[in-house]
């Protein structure tokens, strides 16, 4: 006996995460989750807007970071999400995974783009220019090239499961190297510009601005998970319409799914 | 030695091609696979080479070398000939020699396999310079440079003439009568007497 | 191992016979640099201040050229997956190919980079530090380019999708590299630890490299 190749059991995981159970749990789900994001990004935007105060320094300003800093965070944790998915496809094969993978690029994407778009926007009134080569700046641009890298890679192969395979492929090597990269920015970032222009978030801010901010955090991270669930339910029906398409193609070609015998 | 298939299922995309499909290929046998075009013959053989992931069921090889994979006891002809344009017939196979074989390139073997095929003339002309039915005979002679017990042959006899269908019946008769296990797929029947047939088929849109 | 000499010797040896390849990546670079003065004006100082950074990205786009190629005739006539039933691991046989591929392209690009500093007005003293960086650093070019030569291999559109998921990944060398380089003509940074840093990143795209791109083969040959 040389080689032996044999059909992987289902697991106890793959049980519960199969796509028809994944179906009828988000369907419950998604109202409420859907409902509690607009309820706290509308709290954070009135706790923004009325009642955060205006920084000495900043004025107004200050309030783009409500928007701005979990934009970035989710950004970064839309690819987290992807490199996690990868994995689970490439060793478990679970199709869920793939699904929840390709789901997390766009919506990673717009969230990074959001981060960059309202860090340019905070950026004209502090620097003065709506674009500075600052270092978290310069890595999340990276980070949405990667992504860009993503959604084109699957978008130019044709079959499906190979473009899967392929994206976590691509999704676990851009994970690896992401630390790297970041690493090498912020070194290049302290060659060309030895101070840091501008404190983003960190320790030091206000709490009156604090909790406004951990508000908007946490309604924005609702807002993504409840808008990647809907998009992997939009990618399962899909899908199965494909599957369903496919299905009638060999039936009016007059062939069932070919078989062998002995 | 024995190739033994078991329950075979492979997939391709969301269509299952291969469906529960078990034989047993045994030391100096040839199986050929008949059936109708996207009946999965090719796919079979390209699984056996591991070159397609199964969905279930196994495939061994019993009694060939534990310590190397089935794939690389194994030659494997597509419907490629793998041959690079610019090097010549000779240097082709031994590189192919060369690779296969462990870095190991057993010269006599390498004469044996031109001589084999009828291309002795051809030995030191650039592949690229060969007609079709050259370069076949060319991607051919690596069955022989390189000794490996299980043959996988898919349409081996694609744009051969029947002299040259003839040579490779010689050698797979050889291969055979040496102990060797062939699992082929072809239209033009090669004419051994330990040759047998299995039918894989489709089912009808009725059934 | 010996598949892996093999395998070397071969690519080696049909980049000798086919020709073109390299010559048409070094005149690629070449051209790319010259353009620079002619958009930039003839400003010495400029240019010399400039041309590490132009010396290599314009050779990072040189040698992106000829990534493609890296697979493509293998996976056209057949012998990818011959290749893949021999005894050696895929994740060698890419790693052959990688490395044929930085031998016939990134030394080459690597030595003709001091002929392009002279176009630029680059310090001769920045000479040697010149070569010895972009030898250290273009292994990871090979080898980083070899996982976005495996991934588009049945893409459509591969080449301009080619540059797109590997320019990123590039990055990292960029920057050390133009690093080492500055140090050594009086630059901010210390000399060692860019070139250190820019070492210890081709030695890990020297793993990842083979070990993705041989996944992603894999896949494509079902």
């Amino acid at each position: 006996m040389t080689q032996t190749n044999t059909a992987p059991q289902q697991s106890l995981t793959q049980k519960l995460a199969n796509p028809t159970r994944f179906m009828q749990l988000s369907g419950t789900l998604m109202p409420w989750l859907a409902g509690a994001a607009a309820a706290l990004i509308l709290y954070a935007l009135y706790l923004a807007f009325f009642v955060a105060p205006e920084d000495y320094q900043q004025g107004q300003t200050v309030k783009i970071m409500f928007i701005h800093v979990p934009a970035a965070w989710l950004g970064m944790m839309g690819y987290a999400l992807i490199a996690i998915s990868s994995f689970g496809y490439l060793v478990f094969r679970h199709p869920l995974a793939d699904v929840s993978a390709k789901a997390a690029a766009p919506l990673g994407a717009a969230f990074t783009f959001l981060a960059l778009a309202t860090g340019s926007l905070w950026g004209k009134p502090m620097w003065g220019t709506y674009w500075v080569w600052d270092a978290r700046l310069t890595s999340m641009l990276i980070l949405l090239f990667l992504y860009f890298g993503l959604m084109a890679l699957r978008s130019a192969i044709d079959d499906e499961a190979l473009a899967g395979k392929l994206c976590a492929v691509l999704g676990l090597v851009g994970v690896t190297i992401l630390p790297i990269i970041k690493f090498s920015v912020d070194w290049w970032n302290t060659l060309h510009q030895p101070a840091s222009v501008i404190r983003m978030d960190g320790p030091t801010i206000h709490p009156d601005l604090l909790w406004p901010l951990i508000v908007s955090a946490l309604g924005f991270s609702l807002l993504f998970f409840a808008l990647h669930m809907k998009g992997m339910r939009n990618e399962i029906l899909r899908r199965r319409l494909r599957a369903l398409t496919m299905a009638e193609v060999d039936r009016a070609r007059g062939v069932s799914a070919p078989a062998a015998a002995e | 030695m024995r190739l033994s298939v078991k329950h075979l299922v492979v997939d391709r995309g969301a269509r299952r091609i291969v469906d529960d499909l078990s034989f047993a290929v045994e030391a100096g046998e040839a199986l050929v696979l008949v059936g109708p075009n996207g009946a999965g013959k090719t796919t079979v053989i390209r699984t056996v080479a591991g070159l397609i992931g199964v969905a279930g069921g196994s495939i061994a090889l019993e009694g060939g070398d534990a310590e190397r994979e089935l794939p690389a006891q194994a030659h494997y002809i597509g419907h490629l000939n793998a041959l690079k344009p610019s090097l010549t017939v000779e240097e082709n196979l031994r590189f192919w020699a060369a690779y296969l074989g462990g870095g190991v390139v057993d010269g006599a073997a390498i004469d044996a396999a031109l001589l084999a095929f009828d291309l002795e003339p051809l030995a030191m002309i650039p592949a690229g310079y060969l007609s079709a039915g050259q370069k076949r005979r060319a991607c051919l002679a690596r069955l022989i440079a390189t000794p490996r017990p299980l043959w996988l042959l898919d349409e081996p006899t694609v744009s051969l003439d029947a002299a040259s269908v003839a040579l490779l019946a010689k050698q797979v008769g050889q291969h055979v009568a040496g102990g060797g296990l062939v699992l082929a797929a072809t239209h033009i029947p090669l004419g051994l007497a330990s040759e047998r047939q299995l039918e894989i088929g489709m089912r009808s849109a009725a059934a | 191992m010996s598949g892996f000499w093999t395998l070397l010797k071969r690519d080696l040896l049909l980049q000798v016979r086919e020709g073109g390849a390299v010559g048409t990546a070094l005149g690629f670079y070449l051209i790319v640099v010259a353009m620079m003065p002619l958009g930039l004006g003839p400003d010495l100082n400029l240019l010399s201040r400039i041309a590490p950074g132009v010396l290599w990205i314009a050779l990072l786009l040189a040698a992106l050229l000829s990534l493609p190629r890296i697979f493509e005739a293998d996976d056209e006539d057949g012998s990818l997956e011959v290749i893949a039933t021999g005894d050696l691991p895929l994740e060698l046989a890419t790693a052959a190919k990688a490395l044929a591929h930085w031998i016939s392209t990134g030394i080459p690009l690597a030595l003709l980079a001091p002929v392009l500093g002279l176009l630029l007005n680059l310090e001769l003293s920045a000479y040697p530090v010149l070569v010895a960086t972009m030898l250290v650093g273009t292994p990871a070019i090979s080898f980083l380019g070899l996982v976005g030569a495996a991934l588009t291999l049945r893409a459509r559109r591969g080449g301009l999708l080619l540059a797109l998921l590997v320019l990123p990944l590039y990055i990292p060398t960029l920057i050390f590299g133009i690093a080492a380089i500055s140090a050594a003509t009086g630059g901010p940074s210390g000399f060692q630890a860019s070139f250190l840093i820019l070492g210890a990143i081709s030695l890990f795209s020297l793993v990842i490299g083979p070990v993705a791109a041989a996944a992603a083969i894999r896949f494509q040959t079902q």
